[in-house]
């Protein structure tokens, strides 16, 4: 694990003042994603089932957060409100300064358009259709639609460095190429947001290094990147780890916060 | 999504169970052959009988006299006691509203001209015949009341005979052979086009009624100046049924037949039963017009089912577009676009499928086919109406869709 976190955090000199502002984001008001006392609550037959209890949560804008927790935590329901796929049941969640509360159903596509670029776990690539095709995809759901879509889609697969593959369909890529398509498609209309399901969840761990650096080199072009995993090396990628258990924020650290932890330790 | 995208997916999304899209259109390709088939032969055997109608001559009545028994074995019209010209004077003289009048008898025979010859039918009428049949002269002149006083051995021959003798050469004046009897051509019929029954109605030599009675066709035992059948026309304020009520009785009266006795003649408006004849066709226009739009609405359900089929196989991606901004609108859109697109390949299959069988039905029973660009872009629009009918259900199923059980389904 050590040696997977060291050459990224090397490699990328900016980090480092980057993560002095993070730690003190929250308070300085640069906040992309705010939370204020969220519930989320589902009918399960005749009993309630509290999926998210009272979450008080800030995500400074370039932020890389990892939410973590076991099935059942309220992670993944975190992640749907944070993509603005549902809406909370009670509590405010402001999304790059809009209130997904009060959002139709249409403006609620809008902002996942245009704001938030979603990565899961089984890549979710439509079959039978090119990698370039794939990539275009949210830029013809835009308003007002781009004229330039094929050339930004083929600037997106060259940057996650798949430009020698753009007529390739999902079958004839491997496990990491798919996810760098997916990668591809999430950029493409520029979002604030990377919300990542699981994204290494079903490759191998070398595959997972790999597309684990590309979300570090995005974060440091300032994309705010949000991974929701259960797996502690992948969630060492982040500078923020947020864990969840039934439903509320049980731990929240961010990185140097950790590094003081170690520093303590060393010196006793 | 522009409705070029959205082709686009559509076209993909079908070519990816070809087999299976395929069969699904046959309910549309069977419909809309129907309706390319139905109204292209309906409205050729319209026309075909209107202009039928039209070669019959208007305002008219014919006499026929009634069919004798041989061996209990009815002979056929004509064969009873034969119309004479006492028959034909009176009706003439009698019944209001007459304008011409005109015997046909008909037999046939051989013709030759120079050492060409040809069997045609051979017909004696009298002078009014062709103004009661319509028929135009196209070249030389009509009979003359002196032509058939005299028993003239004068012809006026029709343009299948034209055609099979003269071979272009001028018939006007020509001397022909009818049975080894010369015959001076005097005229030419215009082309009239085949009867109601398909016979040529231009292979015929037209003689004077007294010429032909007295050496060509022949004496009948019983009635020594039969005329065949009697051709009347009617000023055009004539009502036909009052002159065919008069007709009947008058004809009753001059052969004593006893009240409630059968008659042995006839009196028909042949336009009348033509105009029946199309009924029956129309009747059968409207049983062809519901097989169609049967077969449009069962493969409409066809359309409907196999879009729900296709909705729930593609849960995810619908999830997945929801995702990356698709809003429902885009998502029903998608898929109406490709129910009413399936419907629209069903329906150019079917176009071509209809006109080629409408084509072979018309090269098959000699029939007129006319195959209008009105009618292909009816049955194109019926089979995009069902596209949208059919596919609304589907599409707004897969538009109500939530973005999270469908990206979280198998």
């Amino acid at each position: 694990m050590e040696s997977a976190t060291a050459p990224i955090f090397s490699a990328s000199p900016q980090i480092s003042s980057a993560t002095a502002v993070t730690s003190n984001a929250t308070a300085s008001g640069n906040t992309l994603i705010s939370a204020r006392n969220i519930s989320k609550t589902y009918q399960m037959g005749d009993q309630t089932v509290r999926a998210l209890d009272g979450v008080t949560l800030d995500i400074a804008d370039g932020d890389f957060v990892a939410i973590m927790g076991a099935s059942g935590s309220g992670k993944s329901t975190m992640m749907n409100l944070i993509g603005a796929l549902d809406t909370p049941t009670s509590g405010s969640l402001t999304i790059a300064g809009r209130d997904i509360a009060k959002m139709t159903t249409d403006e609620l596509a809008a902002l996942r358009n245009q704001t938030i670029g979603f990565v899961f776990q089984q890549f979710n690539l439509l079959a039978r259709t090119s990698a370039l095709r794939q990539v275009m995809l949210p830029l013809l759901y835009a308003n007002p639609r781009p004229d330039d879509l094929e050339d930004q889609a083929r600037r997106r697969l060259d940057q996650v460095g798949l430009g020698s593959r753009l007529d390739h369909h999902p079958r004839q890529l491997s496990g990491g190429q798919q996810q760098r398509v997916a990668i591809a498609r999430a950029l493409v209309n520029n979002p604030k947001i990377l919300l990542a399901d699981e994204p290494t969840g079903a490759l191998d761990t070398r595959t997972s290094e790999d597309i684990m650096r590309l979300f570090t080199e995005l974060n440091s072009q300032g994309i705010t990147v949000i991974i929701v995993t259960h797996e502690a090396d992948i969630a060492a990628y982040a500078r923020r780890r947020i864990l969840f258990r039934d439903g509320k924020i049980t731990d929240d650290t961010s990185a140097d916060q950790r590094a003081h932890h170690l520093d303590h330790e060393v010196e006793r | 999504m522009t409705i070029f995208d959205s082709l686009s997916v559509a076209w993909t999304a079908l070519r990816a169970n070809l087999l299976r899209s395929i069969l699904t259109t046959l309910g549309i390709i069977i419909g809309v052959a129907s309706v390319i088939v139905l109204v292209s032969v309906g409205s050729g055997a319209r026309s075909e009988v209107e202009k039928q109608i039209a070669s019959l001559g208007s305002n008219m009545l014919v006499i026929f006299s009634g069919s004798s028994r041989v061996m209990g074995r009815a002979a056929g019209a004509g064969t009873d006691l034969p119309l004479s010209e006492q028959d034909l004077a009176a009706v003439r003289d009698k019944v209001p509203g007459v304008v011409a009048i005109s015997g046909q008898l008909n037999g046939s025979g051989p013709i030759v001209y120079g050492n060409t010859n040809w069997t045609t039918t051979l017909s004696g009428v009298h002078a009014d015949f062709a103004s009661v049949r319509d028929w135009q002269i196209v070249a030389g002149r009509d009979f003359t009341l002196q032509d058939v006083r005299a028993s003239a051995k004068v012809a006026v021959i029709g343009q299948t005979v034209v055609k099979q003798l003269f071979q272009g050469e001028d018939p006007i004046g020509a001397t022909i052979r009818v049975k080894n009897t010369p015959f001076q051509v005097v005229g030419v019929l215009g082309i009239k086009g085949p009867s109601s029954f398909g016979r040529d109605q231009d292979d015929l030599v037209l003689m004077p009624m007294t010429t032909a009675r007295g050496q060509i066709i022949g004496k009948s035992q019983v009635q020594t100046d039969q005329v065949g059948q009697v051709y009347i026309k009617f000023d055009p304020t004539t009502d036909l049924k009052d002159a065919q009520e008069d007709i009947e009785a008058l004809m009753r009266q001059r052969r004593k037949t006893q009240a409630g006795e059968e008659e042995n003649f006839s009196v028909r408006n042949l336009a009348e039963f033509m105009k029946a004849r199309t009924e029956v066709l129309s009747t059968m226009t409207y049983l062809l017009a519901a097989t169609s739009i049967i077969s449009l609405i069962v493969g409409g359900i066809g359309i409907m089912n196999i879009m729900l089929v296709s909705v729930t196989e593609r849960t995810r991606e619908i999830g997945l577009r929801m995702a990356v901004g698709a809003r429902h609108g885009d998502i029903l859109r998608q898929f109406l676009v490709e129910a009413v697109t399936l419907c629209m390949v069903g329906g150019v299959i079917g176009t071509l499928l209809g006109i080629a069988s409408a084509t072979l039905i018309a090269s098959a029973a000699q029939w007129p086919v006319l195959i209008s660009p009105s009618v292909i872009g009816l049955a194109l629009g019926a089979a995009a109406a069902t596209g949208i009918i059919f596919g609304f259900f589907p599409a707004r199923r897969a538009a109500s869709f939530n973005p999270i059980d469908a990206l979280r389904s198998e």
